[in-house]
């Protein structure tokens, strides 16, 4: 305990001295989207070094074209059939999103009961963990059974893969809440409806982020594994035809949009948190400047 | 020097006999934690009354129960047998009717300075003018002025309570309880904030519960110390400041007065450890 508040007082002493130094006034949403921009440069050029580097290889002639092609042949096909790539891209986009965004309303709101009901929590745990234990692959079949041949399957397999992290981040982030916080509310009269809007759901929306970062992803891969299983349509099907095909040019055209789908949601879900939340971004800013 | 010994017995006091016009009135309290270990007697045979307008500091060894002390008085906290009373009425649950500063300065990072204090007037349901007014006066009168708009990481740790304090303030509670606000604050930001406390105390008149560690703040800003023995907590002896209202921070603390309270509290201190 005395161990504890004296790394409490530490901890003051530092943020006081960061505190003293960089007063620094915040105006609305526009630095911190410049800070966002400059923050994620870095990573394009990445991405840029590792096309460079693929392209190299293949115009070396290190690989064999019907094993990797290279990435002037792989934007060729997806030129030449851009109005297929659209249609599919669309559909696995439509899947992806509107399975996202059903899995951060289930997810929250029984995270939410969850965290006030421990009976909730106890007895829906096991059955969360089940769900998402179970390989998604294994159980895509039944849906396709049980819902057809549409979206609604796809849908539901993206809801699933993605809904696991929001829950978990979610009750983490409403239990992470100070426990003077609750009691500092309760002395200022206010109700659990107050309590919660003001106090407990902003406080929990770090952590509410940094699921969403992940579920984003996730919801991509869930949407294509439904596609894998049946479909007529969607990223999946592109590549599930060109695999059989042996046709990899289309093959890799096919990953590359999904992966860029899944980078695309994940950078909107990081820019709206940047907007969402700007304290966190001046806080990461302050860490930056103090690890120079 | 007057001091009085409180806790080995149960009638009330004859000479205040009066229940009513106390601000706090706590009845042979005791409090006991049920863990899953073991159980804990945090305090014990606790006494005491408060009248209004007082300021009255806690000090007492770590563990004692001072921060129970007040959890009991603000109804955050039930006790496990005995009474506590503000302004004559039992205290059941929390209460609307105080200011309760903690030892860390409890801000939502996502709020300027500003709405951090003007959180106790949305949770209140206070009309919005009157509040904006109250927050502006209590800005300028802690000198936070300038930075009312900088959000709590961009705040030293003094300006940090000091923003907690103005939150405390804002509803102008009759009595405002603090948990060794200025515990994380260095030397000269604790003086500072110890003549502004003393200060805005004569400004607004409010009954005042500090718990402290530092046995010169105890003494400096308060008209009695409680000194609380170590664990199970009980008052050991209340000790009355006898200084003068209007108190210079330097020229106070050469006062013989000062000198004799500060070292009479230390005696009861380091005995309580010395015997544990
Ligand atoms: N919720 C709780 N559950 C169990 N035990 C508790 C609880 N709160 C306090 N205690 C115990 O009661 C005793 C008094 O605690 P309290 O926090 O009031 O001490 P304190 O005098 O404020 O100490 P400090 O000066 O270190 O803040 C301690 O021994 C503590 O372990
Ligand atoms: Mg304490």
């Amino acid at each position: 305990m005395a161990a504890q508040s004296s790394t409490d007082l530490l901890e003051r002493a530092d943020a006081a001295g960061g505190g003293a130094v960089t007063v620094r006034r915040r105006t609305g949403v526009g630095p911190g989207v410049a800070r966002f921009v400059r923050g994620t440069w870095r990573p394009f050029a990445v991405l840029v070094a590792i096309f460079v580097a693929w392209w190299a290889v293949t115009a070396a002639n290190l690989i064999r074209p019907y094993l990797v092609p290279s990435p002037g042949a792989t934007l060729d096909v997806i030129l030449a059939q851009s109005s297929y790539f659209a249609h599919n891209t669309w559909i696995t986009t439509y899947e992806t999103v509107l399975g996202f965004l059903i899995a951060i309303a289930v997810g929250v709101i029984s995270a939410v009961v969850m965290v006030y009901s421990p009976t909730v929590e106890k007895s829906l745990y096991p059955l969360l963990l089940f769900a998402q234990v179970i390989p998604k692959i294994a159980i895509a079949p039944l849906f396709i059974v049980w819902l057809g041949f549409g979206l609604t399957p796809k849908i539901v397999v993206a809801v699933l893969m993605a809904f696991f992290p929001i829950v978990i981040s979610t009750v983490t982030g409403l239990k992470s809440i100070d426990p003077e916080m609750l009691q500092l509310s309760a002395t200022m009269g206010a109700g659990p409806g107050q309590t919660f809007w003001k106090i407990r759901f902003p406080a929990s929306l770090p952590h509410l982020f940094a699921g969403l970062k992940v579920a984003a992803t996730m919801a991509v891969t869930g949407a294509v594994v439904g596609e894998f299983v049946g479909a007529n349509e969607g990223l999946g099907y592109v590549i599930l035809q060109a695999n059989g095909n042996l046709d990899t040019p289309m093959l890799f055209a096919g990953l590359l949009i999904m992966s860029l789908l899944g980078v695309v949601l994940f950078v909107i879900v990081e820019l709206i948190e940047y907007v969402v939340l700007p304290w966190q971004a001046s806080r990461r800013a302050d860490a930056a400047t103090t690890s120079l | 020097m007057t001091s009085m010994t409180v806790g080995n017995t149960t009638t009330p006091r004859p000479a205040d006999g009066t229940a009513t016009g106390a601000a706090v009135e706590i009845d042979d309290v005791a409090v006991r934690f049920h863990t899953r270990k073991k159980d804990v007697t945090a305090l014990t045979d606790v006494s005491l009354r408060i009248e209004p307008g007082e300021f009255v500091s806690i000090v007492g060894a770590s563990g004692c129960g001072k921060s129970t002390l007040l959890k009991l008085v603000s109804g955050l906290l039930r006790p496990s047998s005995g009474r506590v009373r503000l302004h004559g009425e039992d205290v059941r649950g929390p209460r609307r009717d105080i200011g309760y500063v903690f030892q860390r300065a409890a801000l939502l990072d996502w709020r300027s300075a500003r709405r951090n204090i003007l959180l106790q007037a949305e949770m209140r349901r206070m009309p919005k003018g009157e509040a904006r007014a109250r927050a502006d006066e209590l800005i300028a009168m802690t000198g936070l002025s300038g930075f009312d708009d900088a959000y709590p990481n961009e705040l030293s740790g003094g300006m940090q309570q000091r923003v907690a304090l103005c939150r405390a303030l804002l509803h102008r509670p009759p009595v405002l309880l603090m948990d060794e606000p200025f515990g994380a604050l260095d030397a000269l930001t604790r003086e500072q904030m110890n003549v502004e406390l003393r200060r805005i105390w004569r400004e607004t008149g409010t009954t005042v519960l500090l718990v402290t560690h530092s046995i010169a703040e105890a003494v400096y800003l308060a008209n009695r110390v409680v000194v609380m023995t170590p664990r199970p907590g009980t008052v050991a002896e209340l000790i009355d400041v006898d200084l003068p209202t209007e108190r210079d921070y330097g020229r106070t603390m050469a006062e013989p007065s000062f000198a004799r309270a500060t070292g009479r509290i230390r005696e009861l201190l380091g005995a309580a450890t010395t015997s544990e």
